[in-house]
């Protein structure tokens, strides 16, 4: 589903990506881990079209990013540290806004399934900007799923929540890859990583270290695993064990 | 549900336009902040010149075109503030249409604030200038000059939206493009209130048209790209 091949991403002399080959297949949800500074809300934005690559390509559902990004933006749903809403609108406006530049059908319908699906269909006419920040990141994820993309980028969507709503959106998460579709979570929280992905990857120095299934991580291993990766070089990949 | 898949590039631009327009007419931020000012600029002028009655009307032309300029600055910056600051540009671009289309709505509606602004400001001249600018004349110059100034004033302060300093720059960057819009649009503006002759007119107005059509097609072509990181 996501194919990144040699990406480089340079801000003038600092290289903040170095030829990173990641793959993603439809129905993943990949954890991108990763100290501050190390690439992970460049990479999601790439991926999203919103930051040109220095170097590489990048596919996504089968077309190439570099000259078919309004084909994979039509694709993607993005949740990122900011909700991406107009204060001055209500719930259900704003949604409606975005349903018409993806031209969806049966906008209405959808409008309050998904306002359902959040819980806010009961505030539906109110401002935005008189929503809590869970209840603006849980109608930013409404907004990234209104018109069901295949793929769905989330940038730190905890950040910033407390602890009924950072449930409340894993809850919601977890509906979403039921569904089938492929997720890539960047997190600094390892113990929600644990409990939502199939896949953790860990990026530092400009590339992916290391990767792990879930299947193959023993118990709790994520913190060792997680620190093993940014401790080595030689990560080995897929098989749940990093040499050092 | 389904996408339908390609949203046309007036669907796109209307949807943009009654987004800022819903926005608006709930917060009244950005009208409110431009009309204030431009009445105290007026206020302003009025006291500070103490010109004489025929003298006044005179300037009127000039000052007319200060005040909007520098009120339209306000709401340029203000318009693409909102986008910025609550990332929302973002989520603009996310959309799968054509980046022109985003321009294109957001210049109406800053082209549709700079114009009630006006309609506002034409009468309360008559009143403090003694010079009645309610007339057909100065109203198309109006149209051509806001059109011209919002063009290129809405693909500067997506630039200048980027930057600490964007309250500083937008100014820094639009003033010396839109020279020939003022010029124009004072001289034509001028010229109506003279009731000069349309021969001596259509020279100012044909460059607000030309100036129009040029920078309204090169900021269609640069948007996209000023927007890359």
């Amino acid at each position: 589903m996501i194919e990144v091949h040699h990406l480089t991403k340079r801000y003038g002399p600092k290289v903040v990506l170095r030829r990173l080959d990641l793959r993603v297949e439809k129905g993943e949800f990949v954890a991108l881990l990763g100290p501050n500074g190390a690439g992970k809300t460049t990479l999601l934005r790439i991926l999203a079209s919103l930051s040109k690559p220095t170097l590489g390509e990048v596919w996504i559902a089968g077309y190439r990013l570099r000259d078919q990004a309004a084909w994979v933006r039509r694709r993607l749903g993005v949740v990122s540290h900011q909700p991406l809403l107009y204060g001055d609108l209500s719930a259900e406006e704003n949604l409606r806004f975005y349903a018409r530049l993806y031209g969806l059908e049966n906008a209405e319908t959808r409008i309050r399934e998904v306002l359902t699906l959040v819980g806010l269909w009961a505030r539906r006419r109110d401002l935005v900007r008189t929503f809590s920040r869970g209840m603006q990141q849980r109608l930013a994820i409404g907004r990234a799923i209104l018109h069901d993309p295949e793929v769905l980028l989330l940038d730190e969507p905890h950040t910033g929540l407390d602890q009924e709503a950072c449930d409340m959106l894993d809850q919601l998460l977890r509906q979403v890859a039921a569904r089938g579709r492929t997720v890539v979570m960047t997190s600094h929280d390892l113990a929600r990583a644990a409990d939502l992905a199939s896949r953790f990857d860990v990026l530092s120095g400009g590339h992916i270290q290391a990767s792990v299934r879930r299947e193959d991580l023993a118990g709790d291993a994520l913190l060792t695993f997680y620190r093993q990766a940014l401790g080595s070089e030689n990560a080995t990949e897929g098989t749940g064990e990093v040499h050092l | 549900m389904k996408a339908t898949g390609a949203v046309s590039f007036w669907q796109a631009t209307l949807a943009v336009l009654w987004k800022d327009l819903a926005a608006e007419w709930r917060s009244r931020e950005l009208l409110s902040a431009m009309l204030v000012f431009a009445l105290l600029v007026i206020f302003i002028f009025n006291f500070a010149l103490e010109l004489q009655t025929q003298l006044r009307a005179g300037l009127s032309a000039g000052i007319l075109w200060v005040t909007l300029i520098f009120a339209g600055t306000l709401g340029l910056n203000r318009s693409l503030a909102v986008e910025k600051d609550r990332g929302c540009l973002d989520g603009l671009l996310l959309a799968p249409v054509d980046r022109a289309a985003i321009y294109a709505g957001k210049a109406l509606a800053n082209w549709v604030f700079m114009l009630i602004v006006a309609a506002i400001m034409l009468p309360l001249f008559g009143i403090f200038y003694n010079a009645s600018l309610v007339l057909p004349g100065v109203v198309l110059v109006v149209l051509l000059g806001a059109e011209g100034y919002v063009a290129v004033g809405t693909l500067l302060a997506s630039m200048a939206v980027q930057a600490r300093t964007r309250d500083i720059l937008l100014p820094i960057l639009l003033f010396p493009v839109v020279i020939p819009v003022v010029v124009a649009a004072v001289k034509a503006t001028g010229g109506y209130l003279q009731a000069l002759p349309l021969e001596e007119i259509r020279p100012w107005l044909n460059l607000l048209g030309v100036y129009d059509v040029i920078f309204t097609s090169v900021a269609f072509m640069v948007f996209d790209s000023i927007l890359e990181e």
